[in-house]
């Protein structure tokens, strides 16, 4: 019962913490934005010229832009969050005074990347879609049922990107300076998550496997949940697809926890 | 002047060095950097799997775009890039320990944290040009054709610079946007990588005659490709980018002029 309302005071101050800085996400809100005008246009020119590329409909594609501009904060693709802080409490020696808290280290950040998600999602996710919806377009469910699935599909995307970043964020126990994975990281995250283009349009086998890939279950399935792609029971092994990579990458996170502290030795007094 | 670009210099090769201290995690930076804007190549020969034109251009052709585009970008971003940094020195003060050296605040901002690592991005582009010439053949091309090409891409350089000097004066007033100058520097790239026809004349002409991002590639490269310009400028105007480069740097300098001059301190 302590653990529980830890997590849910640790998740409501980060997006307090989040939602102060307005400037910064009207920012946010600005890029996306332009990024999805011209990913848009780039789409309409491809659907143009091949109406069911992919399996999408051009009204459906063009969701699937605005829907990844919408995610693009929330799942944390490009990295940032917990990925960056930790990585820096690692590097400063700061993470002794975490692993002294009465609280479990991977909670605690699952908990403060929840809180940051939530405000993400609401504060740079909604305008983007609405002003998507406003100049083209665009294919979204008017009845609830599929609204529901979709944040209960992003929601799980979220804990897997986490999984993802937390494990990234550890290996600057072996590595000390971890902007390099960092940045891998974040490359294939926007590669393989179908940031760039859906994972449907990559051909043949190579496109069979990336569908399986943990950074699928961060965009590509959420934005086929809202677009209705599955049918009935498929809807749900899509979302078991993501709850199975986001325990898989908990569990490997705790292991690789678990070796780091046994490891780590903090410097200075 | 001289001694500033050899503060530049000097800043420069102290944060190179102090990146190679670690070796693994440069080496994947350097990686990652490259892989970064390859990735982006391959979604746009992914997309050349499925059709033979975008916008009525062709895979070498937008391959040639894309070359010059982010060429320019990847200069801009290793010389200047690190400009990003600045709101964030504003907001934590540290900007004022930059005031009180001999040497220009602007090359001391640029030269922070000058990261070595971006040259993954120029070389890629590189490759990517160096492909498409041999695809466009451009053996034949004439001396003037063979001319635009550095032309666009030093000119495209010098525009991709002013918005990041620009940006960085912005930031001056606005501490937390730094991440609208994105739309602008990355955004730019991503949309000139694309032949014009894509995109709709209202947005085409915002980027011809507002930020006049067309005159790093676009308008340029219509004639060397031999394309009709869509908005129909008269023909002399395709030789305009480096007197357009010149306008925007002079622009971004007298932008950052005030955005210095106006900066007051945390004061902590």
């Amino acid at each position: 019962m302590h653990a529980v309302r830890l997590s849910l005071t640790v998740a409501g101050h980060s997006f307090r913490r989040y939602a102060t800085y307005r400037v910064a996400t009207l920012a946010g809100v600005f890029t996306n934005t332009v990024f999805g005008f011209i990913l848009a246009y780039t789409f309409v020119a491809l659907w143009h010229e091949r109406p069911q590329l992919g399996g999408y409909t051009p009204e459906q594609a063009l969701t699937f832009v605005w829907i990844g501009q919408a995610l693009l904060a929330t799942v944390a693709l490009m990295g940032g969050g917990v990925e960056e802080e930790l990585h820096g409490r690692v590097r400063s020696g700061d993470v002794g005074i975490d692993l002294h808290r009465p609280a479990d280290l991977q909670v605690w950040w699952l908990s403060a990347d929840l809180g940051r998600a939530a405000f993400h999602l609401l504060g740079r996710g909604i305008v983007p879609l609405a002003v998507g919806a406003l100049g083209f377009p665009l294919a979204l469910p008017a009845l609830p049922l599929p609204w529901l699935l979709f944040l209960v599909s992003v929601a799980l995307g979220v804990v897997v990107g986490f999984a993802i970043r937390y494990l990234v964020a550890l290996s600057a126990f072996w590595l000390l300076d971890g902007v390099g994975v960092r940045a891998l990281s974040g490359l294939l995250g926007v590669f393989f998550s179908g940031m760039l283009l859906p994972l449907t349009l990559f051909p043949g086998v190579f496109g069979e496997v990336v569908r399986w890939l943990p950074w699928a279950a961060m965009l590509q399935v959420p934005a086929d949940v809202l677009l209705g792609v599955h049918r009935g029971g498929d809807t749900l092994a899509a979302l078991a697809f993501q709850a199975g990579w986001a325990l898989a990458l908990l569990a490997l996170g705790r292991a690789v926890q678990r070796l780091a502290v046994r490891k780590v030795v903090v410097q200075g007094g | 002047m001289v001694d500033g670009l050899r503060a530049y210099a000097l800043i420069t090769g102290m944060w190179v060095r102090s990146t190679l201290a670690y070796r693994a995690s440069f080496a994947m930076t350097v990686v990652a950097n490259f892989a970064v804007t390859a990735l982006d190549f391959v979604a746009i020969m992914i997309m050349f799997g499925h059709v033979d034109a975008l916008g009525g251009f062709a895979m070498a052709e937008v391959a040639f775009l894309y070359g010059t585009t982010s060429a320019a970008f990847g200069l801009a971003d290793l010389l200047l890039g690190s400009m990003n940094g600045v709101g964030q020195r504003v907001r934590d003060g540290t900007l004022d320990v930059l005031l009180v050296r001999p040497v220009p605040v602007f090359l001391q901002v640029a030269a922070d944290r000058f990261a070595l690592r971006r040259l993954g991005r120029v070389s890629q582009a590189l490759l990517v040009l160096g492909w498409s010439l041999v695809q466009l053949d451009a053996a034949s091309w004439s001396a003037g054709q063979w001319l635009m090409v550095p032309m666009m891409v030093l000119s495209g350089t010098a525009i991709y610079g002013a918005l990041y000097a620009g940006g960085a004066a912005f930031q001056f007033w606005a501490q937390d946007a730094a991440e609208v100058q994105n739309s602008f520097t990355y955004g730019g790239n991503t949309l000139l990588q694309y032949p014009p026809t894509v995109f709709g004349a209202e947005l085409v002409r915002g980027v011809t005659f507002v930020v006049p991002l067309a005159f790093v590639n676009w308008v340029p490269a219509l004639r060397v490709l031999g394309r009709d310009d869509p908005l129909g400028l008269p023909g002399w105007v395709d030789f305009a980018s480096p007197a357009v480069a010149l306008v925007c740097c002079a622009g971004a300098g007298l932008a950052w002029r005030a955005g210095l001059r106006g900066y007051r301190s945390t004061g902590s």
